[in-house]
Protein backbone atom coordinates (compact mmCIF):
# COMPACT_ATOMS: atom_id res chain seq x y z
CA UNK A 1 0.00 0.00 0.00
CA UNK A 2 2.63 2.46 0.90
CA UNK A 3 4.85 1.25 -2.12
CA UNK A 4 2.20 1.90 -4.26
CA UNK A 5 1.11 5.45 -3.13
CA UNK A 6 4.90 6.28 -3.35
CA UNK A 7 5.48 5.06 -6.83
CA UNK A 8 2.33 6.89 -7.62
CA UNK A 9 3.26 10.30 -5.87
CA UNK A 10 6.72 10.22 -6.56
CA UNK A 11 6.26 9.33 -10.57
CA UNK A 12 3.39 12.34 -10.35
CA UNK A 13 6.22 14.27 -8.62
CA UNK A 14 9.24 13.85 -11.46
CA UNK A 15 6.16 14.05 -13.87
CA UNK A 16 5.02 17.55 -12.67
CA UNK A 17 8.95 18.63 -12.24
CA UNK A 18 9.37 17.55 -16.48
CA UNK A 19 6.32 19.55 -17.09
CA UNK A 20 7.24 22.64 -15.21
CA UNK A 21 10.12 22.69 -17.72
CA UNK A 22 8.84 21.82 -20.25
CA UNK A 23 6.02 23.68 -20.58
CA UNK A 24 5.65 27.32 -23.05
CA UNK A 25 2.82 29.32 -20.82
CA UNK A 26 4.35 30.57 -17.44
CA UNK A 27 0.88 30.03 -15.50
CA UNK A 28 0.72 26.26 -16.50
CA UNK A 29 4.78 26.07 -15.19
CA UNK A 30 3.34 27.16 -11.99
CA UNK A 31 0.49 25.12 -11.65
CA UNK A 32 3.19 22.10 -12.78
CA UNK A 33 5.39 23.32 -9.72
CA UNK A 34 1.64 23.31 -7.52
CA UNK A 35 1.58 19.48 -8.25
CA UNK A 36 5.38 18.97 -7.46
CA UNK A 37 4.80 20.49 -3.87
CA UNK A 38 1.66 18.54 -3.55
CA UNK A 39 3.14 15.15 -4.23
CA UNK A 40 6.30 16.34 -1.98
CA UNK A 41 3.71 16.43 0.74
CA UNK A 42 2.15 13.33 0.56
CA UNK A 43 5.67 11.49 0.02
CA UNK A 44 6.27 13.42 3.66
CA UNK A 45 2.91 11.59 4.65
CA UNK A 46 4.45 8.42 3.83
CA UNK A 47 7.26 8.88 6.06
CA UNK A 48 5.05 9.93 8.85
CA UNK A 49 5.58 13.37 8.78
CA UNK A 50 2.46 14.53 9.26
CA UNK A 51 3.07 17.88 10.54
CA UNK A 52 5.85 18.83 7.63
CA UNK A 53 3.39 17.75 5.29
CA UNK A 54 0.32 20.01 6.27
CA UNK A 55 2.87 22.71 6.43
CA UNK A 56 4.26 21.86 3.30
CA UNK A 57 0.56 22.29 1.86
CA UNK A 58 -0.64 25.35 3.69
CA UNK A 59 3.25 27.25 3.26
CA UNK A 60 4.06 26.07 -0.67
CA UNK A 61 1.30 25.09 -2.46
CA UNK A 62 -1.14 27.46 -1.02
CA UNK A 63 0.99 31.01 0.06
CA UNK A 64 3.89 31.03 -2.28
CA UNK A 65 2.26 29.43 -5.41
CA UNK A 66 -0.57 31.78 -5.15
CA UNK A 67 1.71 34.27 -5.11
CA UNK A 68 3.63 33.39 -7.97
CA UNK A 69 0.08 32.80 -9.85
CA UNK A 70 -0.41 36.17 -8.76
CA UNK A 71 2.35 37.80 -10.08
CA UNK A 72 2.00 36.13 -13.44
CA UNK A 73 -1.87 37.32 -13.29
CA UNK A 74 -0.51 40.54 -12.92
CA UNK A 75 2.21 41.25 -15.75
CA UNK A 76 -0.36 38.73 -17.63
CA UNK A 77 2.71 37.36 -18.89
CA UNK A 78 2.25 35.67 -22.22
CA UNK A 79 3.68 32.26 -23.96
CA UNK A 80 7.80 32.26 -23.77
CA UNK A 81 9.63 31.68 -27.27
CA UNK A 82 11.88 28.42 -26.88
CA UNK A 83 15.16 28.66 -27.73
CA UNK A 84 18.00 26.18 -28.33
CA UNK A 85 19.61 27.30 -25.08
CA UNK A 86 23.48 28.60 -25.10
CA UNK A 87 26.41 26.57 -25.76
CA UNK A 88 27.90 27.25 -21.96
CA UNK A 89 24.68 25.22 -20.93
CA UNK A 90 25.34 22.44 -23.13
CA UNK A 91 29.37 22.29 -22.29
CA UNK A 92 29.36 22.72 -18.77
CA UNK A 93 25.51 22.03 -17.69
CA UNK A 94 25.23 18.47 -19.01
CA UNK A 95 28.39 17.20 -17.74
CA UNK A 96 28.05 19.26 -14.20
CA UNK A 97 24.87 17.69 -13.64
CA UNK A 98 26.04 13.94 -15.08
CA UNK A 99 29.11 14.38 -12.44
CA UNK A 100 26.56 15.96 -9.45
CA UNK A 101 24.14 12.33 -9.81
CA UNK A 102 27.32 9.76 -9.52
CA UNK A 103 28.94 11.90 -6.72
CA UNK A 104 25.36 11.70 -4.68
CA UNK A 105 24.93 8.22 -6.06
CA UNK A 106 28.71 7.69 -5.12
CA UNK A 107 28.09 8.62 -1.61
CA UNK A 108 24.66 7.25 -1.16
CA UNK A 109 25.88 3.75 -2.08
CA UNK A 110 29.01 3.47 -0.47
CA UNK A 111 28.01 5.03 3.05
CA UNK A 112 24.62 3.60 3.52
CA UNK A 113 25.52 1.67 6.50
CA UNK A 114 25.90 5.21 8.20
CA UNK A 115 22.89 7.39 6.76
CA UNK A 116 20.66 5.54 8.93
CA UNK A 117 17.14 3.80 7.56
CA UNK A 118 13.58 4.61 7.23
CA UNK A 119 11.23 2.91 5.86
CA UNK A 120 8.03 4.19 4.82
CA UNK A 121 5.22 3.71 6.45
CA UNK A 122 7.17 2.54 9.64
CA UNK A 123 6.62 5.18 12.29
CA UNK A 124 4.49 8.51 13.01
CA UNK A 125 6.14 11.80 14.10
CA UNK A 126 3.30 13.47 15.94
CA UNK A 127 3.41 17.20 16.21
CA UNK A 128 4.16 16.75 20.09
CA UNK A 129 7.30 14.89 19.18
CA UNK A 130 8.00 17.65 16.33
CA UNK A 131 7.69 20.72 19.37
CA UNK A 132 9.83 19.24 21.98
CA UNK A 133 12.71 18.56 18.94
CA UNK A 134 12.53 22.01 17.80
CA UNK A 135 11.76 23.60 21.53
CA UNK A 136 13.85 22.28 23.59
CA UNK A 137 16.65 20.06 21.72
CA UNK A 138 17.38 22.74 18.80
CA UNK A 139 16.15 25.67 20.60
CA UNK A 140 18.76 27.92 19.57
CA UNK A 141 19.25 27.12 15.90
CA UNK A 142 15.36 27.41 15.88
CA UNK A 143 15.49 30.98 17.39
CA UNK A 144 18.30 31.93 14.94
CA UNK A 145 16.55 31.35 11.96
CA UNK A 146 13.12 32.70 12.83
CA UNK A 147 15.57 35.68 13.84
CA UNK A 148 17.28 35.18 9.79
CA UNK A 149 13.60 35.27 8.25
CA UNK A 150 12.48 38.26 10.71
CA UNK A 151 15.77 40.36 9.49
CA UNK A 152 14.40 39.53 6.04
CA UNK A 153 11.15 40.71 6.36
CA UNK A 154 12.88 43.64 7.38
CA UNK A 155 14.80 44.03 4.53
CA UNK A 156 12.10 43.78 2.35
CA UNK A 157 9.82 46.02 4.19
CA UNK A 158 12.79 49.00 3.75
CA UNK A 159 13.69 48.44 -0.05
CA UNK A 160 9.75 48.53 -0.71
CA UNK A 161 9.03 51.49 1.06
CA UNK A 162 8.20 54.97 -1.01
CA UNK A 163 11.44 57.63 -0.30
CA UNK A 164 9.48 60.50 0.86
CA UNK B 1 -13.14 -5.97 11.12
CA UNK B 2 -11.96 -7.36 7.72
CA UNK B 3 -11.08 -4.62 5.49
CA UNK B 4 -13.86 -4.70 3.13
CA UNK B 5 -16.75 -4.19 5.59
CA UNK B 6 -14.26 -0.67 6.75
CA UNK B 7 -14.53 0.50 3.15
CA UNK B 8 -18.10 -0.16 2.26
CA UNK B 9 -18.45 1.50 5.75
CA UNK B 10 -16.46 4.30 4.64
CA UNK B 11 -18.16 4.71 1.60
CA UNK B 12 -21.59 4.99 3.21
CA UNK B 13 -20.21 7.57 5.18
CA UNK B 14 -18.90 9.85 2.30
CA UNK B 15 -21.82 9.48 0.35
CA UNK B 16 -24.17 10.11 3.21
CA UNK B 17 -22.00 13.09 4.60
CA UNK B 18 -22.28 14.85 0.88
CA UNK B 19 -25.87 14.93 -0.08
CA UNK B 20 -26.73 16.03 3.65
CA UNK B 21 -23.55 19.18 2.93
CA UNK B 22 -24.89 19.62 -0.50
CA UNK B 23 -28.73 19.08 0.37
CA UNK B 24 -27.90 21.57 3.26
CA UNK B 25 -25.75 24.64 0.67
CA UNK B 26 -29.33 24.45 -1.54
CA UNK B 27 -31.52 25.31 1.52
CA UNK B 28 -28.68 27.82 3.20
CA UNK B 29 -29.05 29.63 -0.27
CA UNK B 30 -32.62 29.40 0.53
CA UNK B 31 -32.85 30.15 4.31
CA UNK B 32 -30.43 33.57 2.71
CA UNK B 33 -32.92 34.18 0.78
CA UNK B 34 -35.98 33.95 3.01
CA UNK B 35 -34.20 35.99 5.78
CA UNK B 36 -32.54 39.03 3.69
CA UNK B 37 -35.95 39.14 2.38
CA UNK B 38 -37.33 39.49 5.80
CA UNK B 39 -34.92 41.93 6.69
CA UNK B 40 -35.86 44.04 3.36
CA UNK B 41 -39.04 43.85 4.59
CA UNK B 42 -40.08 41.24 1.58
CA UNK B 43 -41.43 37.83 1.29
CA UNK B 44 -38.59 35.90 -0.44
CA UNK B 45 -39.45 32.85 -2.14
CA UNK B 46 -42.79 31.60 -1.54
CA UNK B 47 -44.54 30.10 -4.57
CA UNK B 48 -42.37 26.85 -5.38
CA UNK B 49 -44.15 24.54 -2.83
CA UNK B 50 -44.95 24.88 1.09
CA UNK B 51 -43.18 28.38 1.69
CA UNK B 52 -40.94 28.14 -1.07
CA UNK B 53 -39.80 24.58 0.42
CA UNK B 54 -39.21 23.72 -3.08
CA UNK B 55 -37.35 26.49 -4.73
CA UNK B 56 -33.81 25.33 -4.27
CA UNK B 57 -34.56 22.12 -6.43
CA UNK B 58 -36.27 24.47 -8.77
CA UNK B 59 -33.02 26.28 -9.07
CA UNK B 60 -31.11 23.44 -9.66
CA UNK B 61 -33.20 21.92 -12.36
CA UNK B 62 -32.67 25.82 -13.96
CA UNK B 63 -29.03 25.74 -13.87
CA UNK B 64 -28.83 22.64 -14.76
CA UNK B 65 -30.79 23.07 -17.70
CA UNK B 66 -29.05 26.21 -18.69
CA UNK B 67 -26.36 26.30 -21.60
CA UNK B 68 -23.14 26.12 -21.11
CA UNK B 69 -21.88 28.86 -23.02
CA UNK B 70 -17.96 28.72 -23.38
CA UNK B 71 -17.02 32.36 -24.07
CA UNK B 72 -14.50 32.98 -27.33
CA UNK B 73 -10.51 33.51 -26.00
CA UNK B 74 -10.90 31.81 -22.71
CA UNK B 75 -8.48 29.55 -22.00
CA UNK B 76 -9.73 26.19 -21.97
CA UNK B 77 -8.29 23.86 -19.73
CA UNK B 78 -8.08 25.95 -17.06
CA UNK B 79 -11.01 27.88 -17.63
CA UNK B 80 -12.76 24.15 -17.01
CA UNK B 81 -10.63 23.33 -13.97
CA UNK B 82 -11.37 25.95 -12.02
CA UNK B 83 -14.87 25.59 -10.77
CA UNK B 84 -13.91 22.34 -10.45
CA UNK B 85 -11.10 23.11 -7.92
CA UNK B 86 -12.91 25.05 -5.88
CA UNK B 87 -16.11 22.76 -5.70
CA UNK B 88 -13.92 20.03 -4.64
CA UNK B 89 -11.60 22.07 -2.01
CA UNK B 90 -14.66 22.99 -0.61
CA UNK B 91 -16.34 19.50 -0.16
CA UNK B 92 -13.12 17.82 0.78
CA UNK B 93 -12.61 19.80 4.16
CA UNK B 94 -16.10 18.47 5.40
CA UNK B 95 -14.26 14.91 5.80
CA UNK B 96 -12.19 15.84 9.01
CA UNK B 97 -15.05 17.94 10.48
CA UNK B 98 -16.37 15.50 13.73
CA UNK B 99 -20.30 16.04 14.19
CA UNK B 100 -21.13 14.27 17.06
CA UNK B 101 -19.23 12.26 19.98
CA UNK B 102 -17.65 9.31 19.21
CA UNK B 103 -20.01 6.54 18.38
CA UNK B 104 -18.34 3.07 17.00
CA UNK B 105 -20.50 0.49 14.81
CA UNK B 106 -18.47 -2.14 14.10
CA UNK B 107 -15.04 -0.51 14.96
CA UNK B 108 -16.31 3.01 12.58
CA UNK B 109 -17.20 6.35 13.69
CA UNK B 110 -20.10 6.68 12.59
CA UNK B 111 -20.24 11.07 12.91
CA UNK B 112 -16.73 11.53 11.82
CA UNK B 113 -15.25 10.80 8.16
CA UNK B 114 -11.62 10.62 9.48
CA UNK B 115 -10.30 11.41 12.38
CA UNK B 116 -6.73 13.08 11.93
CA UNK B 117 -4.57 14.05 14.17
CA UNK B 118 -3.71 17.41 12.23
CA UNK B 119 -7.20 17.75 11.31
CA UNK B 120 -7.48 21.71 11.81
CA UNK B 121 -3.69 22.15 9.67
CA UNK B 122 -5.88 19.87 6.66
CA UNK B 123 -8.92 22.53 6.82
CA UNK B 124 -6.35 25.27 6.49
CA UNK B 125 -4.42 23.43 3.84
CA UNK B 126 -7.14 22.59 2.22
CA UNK B 127 -8.68 26.31 2.22
CA UNK B 128 -5.23 27.47 1.19
CA UNK B 129 -5.50 25.74 -2.08
CA UNK B 130 -8.90 26.54 -2.46
CA UNK B 131 -8.23 30.03 -3.73
CA UNK B 132 -6.42 28.60 -6.98
CA UNK B 133 -10.23 27.94 -8.40
CA UNK B 134 -11.16 31.75 -8.15
CA UNK B 135 -7.23 33.05 -9.25
CA UNK B 136 -7.78 30.80 -12.38
CA UNK B 137 -11.25 31.19 -13.21
CA UNK B 138 -10.72 35.09 -13.03
CA UNK B 139 -7.38 34.76 -14.95
CA UNK B 140 -8.28 32.22 -17.76
CA UNK B 141 -11.68 33.95 -18.42
CA UNK B 142 -9.73 36.54 -20.20
CA UNK B 143 -12.29 39.34 -19.31
CA UNK B 144 -11.15 42.44 -17.48
CA UNK B 145 -14.15 42.13 -14.75
CA UNK B 146 -13.22 38.38 -13.88
CA UNK B 147 -8.98 39.28 -13.60
CA UNK B 148 -9.67 42.25 -11.37
CA UNK B 149 -12.39 39.95 -9.23
CA UNK B 150 -9.92 37.36 -8.62
CA UNK B 151 -7.06 39.62 -7.65
CA UNK B 152 -8.53 41.15 -5.10
CA UNK B 153 -9.96 37.51 -3.94
CA UNK B 154 -6.41 36.50 -3.90
CA UNK B 155 -4.73 39.19 -2.54
CA UNK B 156 -7.68 39.25 0.32
CA UNK B 157 -7.30 35.60 0.71
CA UNK B 158 -3.95 35.37 1.24
CA UNK B 159 -4.01 38.38 3.87
CA UNK B 160 -6.55 37.32 5.82
CA UNK B 161 -5.29 33.45 5.47
CA UNK B 162 -2.86 34.92 8.10
CA UNK B 163 -5.10 36.05 10.66
CA UNK B 164 -7.31 33.35 10.54
CA UNK B 165 -4.18 30.73 11.23
CA UNK B 166 -2.95 33.10 13.98
CA UNK B 167 -6.21 33.40 15.98
CA UNK B 168 -6.36 29.55 15.74
CA UNK B 169 -2.98 29.29 17.65
CA UNK B 170 -4.96 30.34 21.29
CA UNK B 171 -6.97 27.60 20.86
CA UNK B 172 -4.74 25.15 19.62
CA UNK B 173 -2.49 26.02 22.86
CA UNK B 174 -5.20 25.48 25.19
CA UNK B 175 -6.36 22.21 23.91
CA UNK B 176 -2.31 21.04 23.05
CA UNK B 177 -3.35 18.78 20.17
CA UNK B 178 -4.07 19.55 16.69
CA UNK B 179 -7.23 17.39 16.58
CA UNK B 180 -10.29 18.39 16.11
CA UNK B 181 -11.83 16.18 18.95
CA UNK B 182 -9.48 17.06 21.52
CA UNK B 183 -10.13 20.34 20.94
CA UNK B 184 -13.54 19.82 21.46
CA UNK B 185 -12.57 17.76 24.54
CA UNK B 186 -10.80 20.02 26.20
CA UNK B 187 -13.87 22.63 26.56
CA UNK B 188 -16.26 19.77 27.20
CA UNK B 189 -16.01 20.42 31.24
CA UNK B 190 -18.84 22.55 32.24
CA UNK B 191 -20.97 23.37 29.42
CA UNK B 192 -21.14 26.91 27.98
CA UNK B 193 -18.63 28.34 30.84
CA UNK B 194 -15.69 25.87 29.57
CA UNK B 195 -16.27 26.91 25.89
CA UNK B 196 -12.85 28.55 24.20
CA UNK B 197 -14.80 31.61 23.79
CA UNK B 198 -16.11 32.19 27.22
CA UNK B 199 -14.39 30.40 29.71
CA UNK B 200 -11.09 30.09 27.25
CA UNK B 201 -11.24 33.90 27.60
CA UNK B 202 -10.24 33.00 23.47
CA UNK B 203 -13.60 35.96 22.40
CA UNK B 204 -10.47 37.71 20.54
CA UNK B 205 -9.45 34.93 19.05
CA UNK B 206 -13.20 34.17 18.23
CA UNK B 207 -14.17 37.86 16.79
CA UNK B 208 -10.63 37.41 14.48
CA UNK B 209 -11.89 34.46 12.98
CA UNK B 210 -15.14 35.06 12.47
CA UNK B 211 -14.06 38.36 10.34
CA UNK B 212 -11.21 36.77 9.00
CA UNK B 213 -13.34 33.87 8.11
CA UNK B 214 -15.69 36.12 6.17
CA UNK B 215 -13.23 37.39 4.23
CA UNK B 216 -11.69 33.95 3.35
CA UNK B 217 -15.06 32.82 2.00
CA UNK B 218 -15.77 36.13 0.11
CA UNK B 219 -18.74 37.26 1.84
CA UNK B 220 -20.20 40.45 2.97
CA UNK B 221 -19.00 42.62 3.99
CA UNK B 222 -15.70 41.45 2.11
CA UNK B 223 -17.41 40.20 -0.88
CA UNK B 224 -14.72 42.85 -3.08
CA UNK B 225 -14.32 40.01 -5.28
CA UNK B 226 -17.72 39.74 -6.73
CA UNK B 227 -18.59 43.26 -6.25
CA UNK B 228 -21.41 43.75 -8.24
CA UNK B 229 -21.59 47.45 -8.55
CA UNK B 230 -18.13 47.65 -9.81
CA UNK B 231 -17.21 44.16 -11.62
CA UNK B 232 -20.81 42.72 -12.73
CA UNK B 233 -19.98 39.65 -10.93
CA UNK B 234 -16.45 39.43 -9.87
CA UNK B 235 -14.38 36.29 -10.73
CA UNK B 236 -17.53 34.43 -12.43
CA UNK B 237 -18.76 36.08 -14.65
CA UNK B 238 -17.77 34.70 -17.80
CA UNK B 239 -19.46 31.28 -16.22
CA UNK B 240 -22.63 30.20 -16.84
CA UNK B 241 -24.78 26.92 -16.32
CA UNK B 242 -23.30 24.29 -14.08
CA UNK B 243 -19.62 25.93 -13.95
CA UNK B 244 -21.40 29.06 -12.34
CA UNK B 245 -23.38 26.47 -10.10
CA UNK B 246 -20.34 25.00 -8.86
CA UNK B 247 -18.86 28.35 -7.93
CA UNK B 248 -22.23 29.13 -5.91
CA UNK B 249 -21.92 25.86 -4.33
CA UNK B 250 -18.01 25.93 -3.34
CA UNK B 251 -19.04 29.51 -1.50
CA UNK B 252 -22.13 28.05 0.49
CA UNK B 253 -20.04 25.21 1.07
CA UNK B 254 -17.50 27.09 2.63
CA UNK B 255 -19.43 29.33 4.68
CA UNK B 256 -20.84 25.90 6.03
CA UNK B 257 -17.45 24.35 6.65
CA UNK B 258 -16.20 27.85 8.42
CA UNK B 259 -18.84 27.41 10.93
CA UNK B 260 -18.67 23.97 11.38
CA UNK B 261 -15.01 24.82 12.07
CA UNK B 262 -16.14 27.94 14.68
CA UNK B 263 -18.41 25.44 16.57
CA UNK B 264 -15.59 23.13 16.99
CA UNK B 265 -13.26 25.18 18.21
CA UNK B 266 -14.71 28.18 20.03
CA UNK B 267 -18.56 26.74 20.86
CA UNK B 268 -17.85 23.13 22.14
CA UNK B 269 -18.54 21.53 18.61
CA UNK B 270 -21.05 18.88 19.77
CA UNK B 271 -21.26 19.35 23.58
CA UNK B 272 -24.36 20.40 25.21
CA UNK B 273 -24.36 24.10 26.60
CA UNK B 274 -25.42 23.04 29.79
CA UNK B 275 -23.33 20.38 31.11
CA UNK B 276 -23.60 18.40 33.21
CA UNK B 277 -26.82 20.35 34.25
CA UNK B 278 -29.04 18.51 32.03
CA UNK B 279 -29.74 14.99 33.20
CA UNK B 280 -29.00 12.18 30.22
CA UNK B 281 -32.06 11.21 29.16
CA UNK B 282 -33.41 8.26 26.94
CA UNK B 283 -31.95 5.30 25.19
CA UNK B 284 -28.65 5.03 23.21
CA UNK B 285 -30.01 6.35 20.30
CA UNK B 286 -30.93 9.67 21.77
CA UNK B 287 -27.38 10.00 23.69
CA UNK B 288 -26.07 9.60 19.95
CA UNK B 289 -27.85 11.74 18.08
CA UNK B 290 -28.41 14.84 20.97
CA UNK B 291 -24.74 15.76 20.67
CA UNK B 292 -25.33 16.09 16.76
CA UNK B 293 -28.17 18.27 17.47
CA UNK B 294 -26.50 20.94 19.47
CA UNK B 295 -23.82 20.53 16.74
CA UNK B 296 -25.89 21.40 14.03
CA UNK B 297 -27.97 24.42 15.95
CA UNK B 298 -24.46 26.33 16.42
CA UNK B 299 -23.57 25.83 13.10
CA UNK B 300 -27.23 27.40 12.21
CA UNK B 301 -26.53 30.16 14.56
CA UNK B 302 -23.63 30.70 12.09
CA UNK B 303 -25.10 30.45 9.44
CA UNK B 304 -27.42 32.62 10.40
CA UNK B 305 -25.17 35.15 11.50
CA UNK B 306 -23.05 34.90 7.89
CA UNK B 307 -26.86 35.78 6.48
CA UNK B 308 -27.90 38.93 9.14
CA UNK B 309 -24.28 40.44 8.82
CA UNK B 310 -24.99 40.33 4.90
CA UNK B 311 -28.19 41.76 5.15
CA UNK B 312 -26.67 44.60 7.62
CA UNK B 313 -23.34 45.84 6.57
CA UNK B 314 -22.04 47.68 3.27
CA UNK B 315 -19.15 47.01 1.90
CA UNK B 316 -15.62 47.55 2.89
CA UNK B 317 -13.46 49.92 0.52
CA UNK B 318 -10.42 47.85 -0.80
CA UNK B 319 -8.04 49.63 0.80
CA UNK B 320 -9.72 49.66 4.61
CA UNK B 321 -10.42 45.77 3.58
CA UNK B 322 -6.27 45.13 2.91
CA UNK B 323 -5.13 47.81 5.36
CA UNK B 324 -7.93 46.20 8.08
CA UNK B 325 -6.81 42.78 8.35
CA UNK B 326 -2.81 43.23 8.01
CA UNK B 327 -2.60 46.31 10.48
CA UNK B 328 -5.57 45.42 12.86
CA UNK B 329 -6.12 41.54 12.77
CA UNK B 330 -2.65 40.50 12.48
CA UNK B 331 -1.03 42.36 15.20
CA UNK B 332 -4.29 41.51 17.72
CA UNK B 333 -3.99 38.47 16.39
CA UNK B 334 -0.29 37.86 17.60
CA UNK B 335 -1.17 40.04 20.51
CA UNK B 336 -3.71 36.77 21.34
CA UNK B 337 -1.08 34.13 21.01
CA UNK B 338 1.28 36.07 23.62
CA UNK B 339 -1.25 36.83 26.04
CA UNK B 340 -2.87 33.13 26.04
CA UNK B 341 1.12 31.71 26.11
CA UNK B 342 1.86 33.67 28.95
CA UNK B 343 -1.54 33.28 30.78
CA UNK B 344 -0.95 28.99 30.09
CA UNK B 345 3.16 29.18 31.42
CA UNK B 346 2.04 31.24 34.68
CA UNK B 347 -0.70 28.82 35.33
CA UNK B 348 0.78 25.90 34.50
CA UNK B 349 4.09 26.91 36.80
Amino acid sequence: MHLVLFLIFGGLCVAGALNLLLQRHPINSALSLIVVMASLAVLYLLLGAEFVAAAQVIVYSGAIMVLFTFVIMLLNAGKEDRTHGSSAAYLVGVPGVAALFALLAFIFLTQRDHLGQARLGDYLVTTTDLSKVLFKDLLLPFEITSVLILIAILGAVALARKEH
Amino acid sequence: MSILVFLLLSILKVAVVTVILLTAVAYTVLLERKVVGRIQNRWGPSRVGPFGLLQPLADGIKLFLKEDLMPTGVYKPLYILAPMISLACALISIAVVPFGATVRVRGVDMFQIADLNIGLLVILGITSVGVYGIALAGWSSNSKYSLLGSLRAGAQMVSYELALGLSLVGVVLRASSLSLRHIVDSQAAHGMWSWNVFGGFQFVAFLIYLTAAYAETNRAPFDMSEAETELTAGYHTEYSSMKFAMFFMAEYANMITVSCVATLLFLGGWTSPFGSLLPNFGGRFIIAILPVFWFVMKVLFFLFLYIWVRGTLPRFRYDQLMGFGWKFLLPLAIANIVATSLWLAIRGG
